[in-house]
């Protein structure tokens, strides 16, 4: 049985779903019909050699505690930090995010776009869910969801709305929707009274949202 | 294709709804389903183009009832079906029930960090210069191709700017139906929100995409493609 490995696995957040994943047994019985359908298909093609268990475990592990969005928090800091390194990062910023050690699947082309006091980004993909995954890691669920796909090309600033981001009336909104391989990171603006912080402390303000362009950073006595 | 993953422009879904201090994964089977469409996709037998339009070829009703695992896992029954790995007998089974075909390559878990590392970059070299440049204003094409396409519906038939130049990239309309790479210019186009929407749109709003140069012509031309 392929899956015996993971059967201890249990999910910490089944609550968040209806489909609760409680095998703990082999039983499939016990499966939601989801689950059951992944198994099956795991079985499958471990049983006939086209994928290694120990593969899927690796790249589970990777996407959960290695790539994720403090990645792109550590090249937002650098870039608040090091105007060099900023002007590298609008220049070449897939060569500029390599200098952090972040490169590869689904950030093979990076943009980096700048909010300034005049422009606010804002990334989407309409057609699908791409999303610069080495800086960002995977995308939450809503990112992937009808309402946003649909409306924030067609009413951003209601979006920014819906997440409590309310921006000055005349500032321009770009909206990006990575409909290529092109994968776009925001750079938020530095927060204000953040000058004597260092560039760990910096990082501390920058949420994955503010990378989307669906949030803002952290003022500096809200971050840990 | 018109199918129910074009969804820029839709109406009726909703507000957004974030979820506060949001797990990389909501169940143990999408942990797996990540994993198994990346190790499947390693084989080396279909390209991202190929898993894109598998997605959105899904009928609209079920793409639409379907979280995006859930639309992962059936498209990868699709793609390991057509590719003759696994039958729809054995998924019903849920077990091989026969010799396979021999893939390509099998990723092993000693490969799994330099293959997420180094990617699979879209770049690649054409002869000849771009036809655009920054600054140019252009107009995509009107266009309802049957097949794969990453021209989305609200940006078709539309005037904007060149923005940017990326080079030469993969053409996902011809590569996801295996008629080749046919590397093309591509470009990120922006528009005005008023161009896309109309006059009660944002006046403080743009929206870009990035178009190969297939999907475009120089505004203001007569024919549909001066070619």
């Amino acid at each position: 049985m392929a899956h015996g490995d993971h059967d201890h696995h249990h999910d910490d957040h089944d609550h968040h779903h209806h489909d609760h994943d409680h095998d703990h047994e082999h039983g499939h019985s016990h499966l939601s019909p989801m689950a059951a359908r992944v198994r099956a298909l795991e079985t499958i093609l471990v049983g006939k050699g086209l994928v290694d268990p120990a593969a899927l475990d690796a790249i589970i592990e990777t996407y959960e505690t290695k790539i994720g969005p403090r990645n792109g928090a550590r090249v937002v800091a650098r870039a608040w930090a090091d105007p060099a390194f900023a002007a590298r990062l609008k220049t070449d910023a897939t060569a500029a995010i390599a200098e952090l050690g972040f490169t590869g699947r689904q950030g093979e082309h990076m943009v980096a776009v700048f909010n300034d006091a005049a422009t606010h980004h804002m990334v989407v993909c309409t057609l699908c869910s791409c999303y610069p995954w080495p800086v960002l890691g995977l995308p939450p669920v809503w990112y992937k969801s009808a309402p946003y796909r649909s409306r924030a090309v067609l009413d951003p600033r209601g979006v920014l709305g819906e997440f409590g981001v309310t921006l000055p009336e005349g500032k321009q909104i770009r909206v990006w929707d990575s409909t290529a391989e092109t994968r776009y990171l925001v750079v938020p603006e530095r927060p204000p009274g953040t000058e004597a912080l260092s560039e760990d402390a910096l990082a501390n303000l920058v949420t994955r949202d503010s990378m989307i362009g669906t949030g803002l950073p952290l003022a500096p006595e809200k971050a840990a | 294709m018109n199918g129910a993953q074009d969804m820029g422009g839709q109406m009726g879904f909703g507000p957004v709804r974030p979820e506060a201090d949001e797990p990389p994964f909501h169940a143990d089977w999408e942990k797996r389903a990540l994993a198994i469409t990346l190790a499947a996709g390693a084989m080396g037998h279909w390209s991202i183009d190929e898993s894109r339009h598998a997605r959105e070829s899904l009928h609209p009703v079920d793409y639409l009832a379907s979280s995006y695992y859930e639309i992962w896992i059936k498209a990868l029954e699709t793609l390991l079906e057509r590719h003759g790995f696994v039958s729809a007998a054995e998924r019903a089974a849920g077990q091989p029930l026969g010799e396979t075909r021999a893939p390509h390559r099998v990723l092993r878990a000693e490969m799994v960090p330099g293959v997420l590392a180094r990617g699979a970059p879209a770049t690649r070299e054409k002869p000849g210069a771009p036809r655009f440049k920054a600054g140019d204003r252009v107009r995509t094409k009107v266009m309802h191709p049957a097949g794969h396409t990453r021209l989305p519906r609200y940006a078709r038939g539309k005037s904007g700017t060149i923005a940017l130049l990326h080079g030469a990239h993969v053409f996902p309309d011809t590569h996801a139906h295996s008629r080749g790479e046919a590397p093309d210019w591509l470009y990120t186009v922006t528009f005005s929100a008023r161009d896309l929407w109309g006059d009660s749109a944002d006046p403080t709003v743009t929206v870009s995409i990035d178009a190969w140069e297939a999907y475009l012509e120089p505004e203001g031309s007569v024919d549909a493609d001066p070619a």
